[in-house]
C-alpha cells in the first residue's frame, strides 16, 4: 500500500478493487467488478449510468448499507469493509448524509424532528441538537415550518429537509441519490442550487442520477457500465 | 442475521441503555401509539379484560372463602361435633305412620362417659339437647328450638353473650327456668322493651330472660338438607338440666291418627381437643367408639378443622382455575398484541429503513417496537388493575357480597402483564431490527 500523506491530502473515500456479488436463486448476479476510485475532500461528483450498470450497489456500498464481497472500502482513512452491522451504524450515523429521491422522511414527525434524527442515535444532549436541528432548517430556508408535518409542504421543501438531515451531523460525505427524481423543474433547480451553495461551502457531494443536467453541475463525472467504470471525467 | 446473532443483539440492546435514552424512547412510543389510538386501544383491550377479570375473580372468590371460613372458625378449630340423627330405615319406618312406638336413637350419656374415659386428650364436653317449640311473649309467637346446654357454651362455640349473662352453674344445678335468647328472637318477642328480666312461655313453662346472645351466621354449607333446617331455626338457650326436667327423654309428636314418640338423649355434643395436632386423631378415635357401641349410624360427626381444610383446599383449586383462565386470557391478548406489533412492523418497515441509514444500529430498532409493545401492554395492566379493583367495590355494593382484594393480585396481575409485553414484544422487535437497510428503505 502506498502512503504519502506528506505530498496529498488523504482521500475522504477509497474504493479498491471493490466488487459485489448477490446471489438470486441459482443465478450469481455481478453488480460491481472490480471498482477502484479515490474522492478527494470538497470533490462534487455524479455517478452516471444506465439502469442496472450496478449504480445502486455502489451507492449502497459508499452508504455503508452494504458490504463489498471483495475489495477494501476506506471512508475517512477508516476500512468499513469488514465491519459489523453496528460499527456500520455508527459510522452512517457519524460521517454520512443521505438524500433520497423520495425524500424518505418520517411522516409522523415534524420537520425538526426529522431533522434530528442522525444525532438521536448518536446521544446527543436533547437542547443541543434541537438547535442544530433548527440552524439546519434555516440554512435551507424552512425555519417558517419547524413544527409542520412533511405531509404539509411540497415535494421541493421535503427535500430540502432531507439536505437538512443529512447536514446536521457534519458528514464527511453527502451521499444524493436522484434528489431532483421526484420535483418539477423549479424545485428541482432550486434544490440544485442547494447542492452547489454545499459545495462552495466545502462539502463533499456525491451525487447519483441518470440526468444528464443534475450531472453536468457536478465537477467530475463517474460513469459506470456493467459493474466497471466506464469513463471518469473531471472538468 | 443469523439465530445467534439476533439473540445477541437482544441482549446489546439493553446493555449500555441509559435512562435518557430510554426515557426518550417511551416517549417516541407514546407518540407513535397515539398516532393510532383506536387500534393501540382495541390491541390493550386483551390485556384489560384479562387482568381485570383476574383481580375482581379472586377478590369475589377471597371473599366468599373468607366468609365460609369465619362461618368455620365459629363453630372452633379445636372442636369436633357429634350430631343426633334420625338413622334413615327409622325414618321410612315412622313414615309408614301406623304403629306408635317409641323411636330409640341418638347420642347418648354413656357415649360421652365412655368417650370421655378412653380417649385420652379431651378437654370439655359440651352436651346440648334441642327441642322444638313455639316461644311466647303475651301474644308474639316465634317457631324456636330450645337449646339445652351447658354454662360453659359460650366460651367453647365462640359464640358471646352481647347483653345480661349466661346461665351458671347455679342455675344450672337448681335446675332454674331461666332462659338466654338468640339474637334473632329478642326484636321479634321484644320489639320494644329490654327482654331483659322479662319472661317468655313455652308450652307451659315460663323462663325468666336473663341475656340476649350475639348474632352469628349459621353454618349451612355442608350439612345434610335437614340438619341445615334445624340449625337455621332461631335458639333459645336454657340449661341441660332444666331442658331434663321439662322434656324427659321422650319427645312426643302427635299425628293424624297415632303419635310418635323419639327418645334421643342428646342433640348435639361438642367435643373440645386440648391440642390442636391431635383433633384428627381424636376424631377417629370417637369415630370407633361411637362406631362400637351404637348398631345404627344414627349420629353425625362434624370436625370443623376438617371443614375448614376443605375449604382452604377449594380456595387452592379455585384460584388455580382462575389462575389458568388468567393465563390464558393473557396469553389471547399478549398473542393479539404480537399480531399488530407484527403489522407495524410490516407497516413501518420504510421508517425502520430511514433510521437505520441514519445510524440507528438494530438494538435501537429493537428497543424501540420492545418499548411500544411493553407501553401497551403496561397500559393495558394498568388499566385493567383500576378495573378489577373497581369492580368488587361495584359487587359488593350492588351484590352486597363480600370481597377481598388482596395486595398481591394487582400486582401480580400487573407484572405479569408487562412480562406479556417483553415476551410477545420480542419477536417482532426482532424482525424489525433484522430488517435489511437496503430492502427496507426500497420497500414502499
Amino acid at each position: 500500500m502506498r502512503h504519502s500523506p506528506q505530498t496529498m491530502p488523504a482521500p475522504i473515500v477509497q474504493f479498491e478493487n471493490v466488487r459485489k456479488t448477490y446471489r438470486m436463486g441459482l443465478v450469481t448476479v455481478e453488480a460491481l467488478r472490480g471498482v477502484t476510485f479515490e474522492i478527494q475532500a470538497g470533490d462534487y461528483i455524479s455517478i452516471m449510468g444506465p439502469s442496472g450498470c450496478g449504480k445502486s450497489t455502489l451507492l449502497n456500498l459508499l452508504g455503508c448499507l452494504d458490504r463489498p464481497t471483495s475489495g477494501h472500502y476506506r471512508l475517512g482513512g477508516e476500512d468499513v469493509s469488514q465491519m459489523n452491522d453496528d460499527a456500520l451504524s455508527a459510522v452512517r450515523g457519524a460521517r454520512l448524509g443521505f438524500v433520497f429521491q423520495s425524500y424518505n422522511l418520517i411522516q409522523q414527525l415534524t420537520v425538526v424532528e426529522n431533522i434530528e434524527i442522525p444525532l438521536y442515535y448518536q446521544d446527543r444532549p436533547e437542547q443541543q441538537s434541537r438547535a442544530l436541528a433548527r440552524r439546519m432548517a434555516a440554512r435551507v430556508g424552512l425555519e417558517a415550518r419547524l413544527e409542520h408535518k412533511p405531509f404539509e409542504l411540497s415535494g421541493g421543501q421535503q427535500q430540502r429537509v432531507a439536505i437538512a438531515r443529512a447536514l446536521v451531523n457534519e458528514p464527511l460525505v453527502i451521499l444524493a441519490d436522484e434528489p431532483t427524481g421526484n420535483l418539477d423543474s423549479t424545485s428541482g433547480t432550486e434544490v440544485m442550487r442547494l447542492f452547489d451553495e454545499l459545495h462552495e461551502q466545502g462539502k463533499t457531494l456525491i451525487l447519483v442520477t441518470h440526468d444528464p443536467g443534475v450531472g453536468q453541475r457536478a465537477h467530475r463525472t463517474i460513469r459506470l457500465r456493467d459493474g466497471e467504470i466506464e469513463s471518469d471525467v473531471r472538468r | 442475521m443469523s439465530e445467534g446473532n439476533s439473540i445477541q443483539s437482544l441482549g446489546d440492546a439493553f446493555r449500555g441503555l441509559s435512562f435518557v435514552r430510554l426515557k426518550r424512547a417511551v416517549r417516541l412510543g407514546v407518540r407513535s401509539l397515539w398516532l393510532h389510538r383506536l387500534r393501540s386501544l382495541l390491541t390493550m383491550l386483551g390485556i384489560v379484560f384479562g387482568v381485570c377479570s383476574v383481580i375482581a375473580m379472586l377478590a369475589i372468590g377471597e371473599g366468599a372463602s373468607f366468609e365460609a371460613q369465619e362461618q368455620i372458625k365459629n363453630l372452633g378449630s379445636q372442636n369436633i361435633i357429634l350430631r343426633s340423627v334420625k338413622p334413615p330405615e327409622e325414618q321410612k319406618a315412622s313414615d309408614k305412620g301406623s304403629q306408635s312406638y317409641v323411636l330409640q336413637y341418638g347420642i347418648t350419656y354413656t357415649d360421652i362417659k365412655r368417650i370421655r374415659a378412653t380417649i385420652p386428650g379431651v378437654t370439655v364436653v359440651l352436651p346440648a339437647r334441642n327441642i322444638r317449640d313455639y316461644v311466647w311473649n303475651i301474644s308474639r309467637r316465634m317457631d324456636c328450638e330450645l337449646f339445652g346446654t351447658v354454662p360453659w357454651y359460650p366460651e367453647m362455640r365462640n359464640h358471646r353473650v352481647a347483653e345480661g349473662r349466661f346461665f351458671t352453674d347455679n342455675d344450672m344445678d337448681q335446675r332454674k327456668s331461666v332462659c338466654v335468647l338468640g339474637a334473632e328472637i329478642a326484636p321479634v318477642l321484644f320489639p320494644i322493651e329490654s327482654p331483659l328480666g322479662k319472661h317468655v312461655r313455652v308450652g307451659g313453662n315460663y323462663y325468666q330472660v336473663i341475656g340476649i346472645m350475639e348474632p352469628r351466621t349459621v353454618v349451612a354449607a355442608k350439612d345434610p338438607g335437614a340438619e341445615a333446617n334445624k340449625s337455621a331455626l332461631p335458639r333459645m338457650y336454657i340449661p341441660l338440666e332444666t331442658a331434663r326436667l321439662r322434656y324427659g327423654e321422650v319427645l312426643m309428636r302427635r299425628r293424624q291418627g297415632s303419635f310418635e314418640a323419639e327418645r334421643v338423649q342428646l342433640h348435639e355434643v361438642t367435643i373440645k381437643v386440648a391440642a390442636l395436632e391431635n383433633v384428627i386423631g381424636v376424631a377417629e378415635a370417637i369415630k370407633e367408639v361411637l362406631e362400637r357401641n351404637h348398631k345404627k349410624k344414627d349420629y353425625m360427626i362434624d370436625i370443623p378443622l376438617e371443614m375448614l381444610r376443605q375449604a382452604e383446599r377449594t380456595k387452592q383449586i379455585f384460584n388455580i382455575v382462575l389462575g389458568s383462565i388468567a393465563a390464558i386470557s393473557l396469553l389471547v391478548g399478549g398473542i393479539g398484541i404480537m399480531n399488530i406489533m407484527l403489522a407495524s412492523v410490516t407497516e413501518r418497515t420504510r421508517e425502520i429503513g430511514i433510521r437505520r441509514a441514519l445510524g440507528a444500529r438494530r438494538r435501537d430498532i429493537i428497543v424501540q417496537f420492545l418499548v411500544e409493545t411493553v407501553i401497551l401492554s403496561g397500559a393495558g395492566g394498568a388499566l385493567g388493575v383500576l378495573l378489577g379493583v373497581i369492580i368488587p367495590f361495584v359487587v359488593s355494593y350492588a351484590a352486597g357480597m363480600k370481597t377481598i382484594i388482596t395486595f398481591w393480585s394487582p400486582v401480580l396481575a400487573f407484572g405479569i402483564s408487562a412480562l406479556v409485553g417483553v415476551v410477545f414484544g420480542i419477536y417482532p422487535a426482532i424482525r424489525a431490527a433484522q430488517m435489511d437497510p437496503v430492502e427496507a428503505l426500497r420497500h414502499e
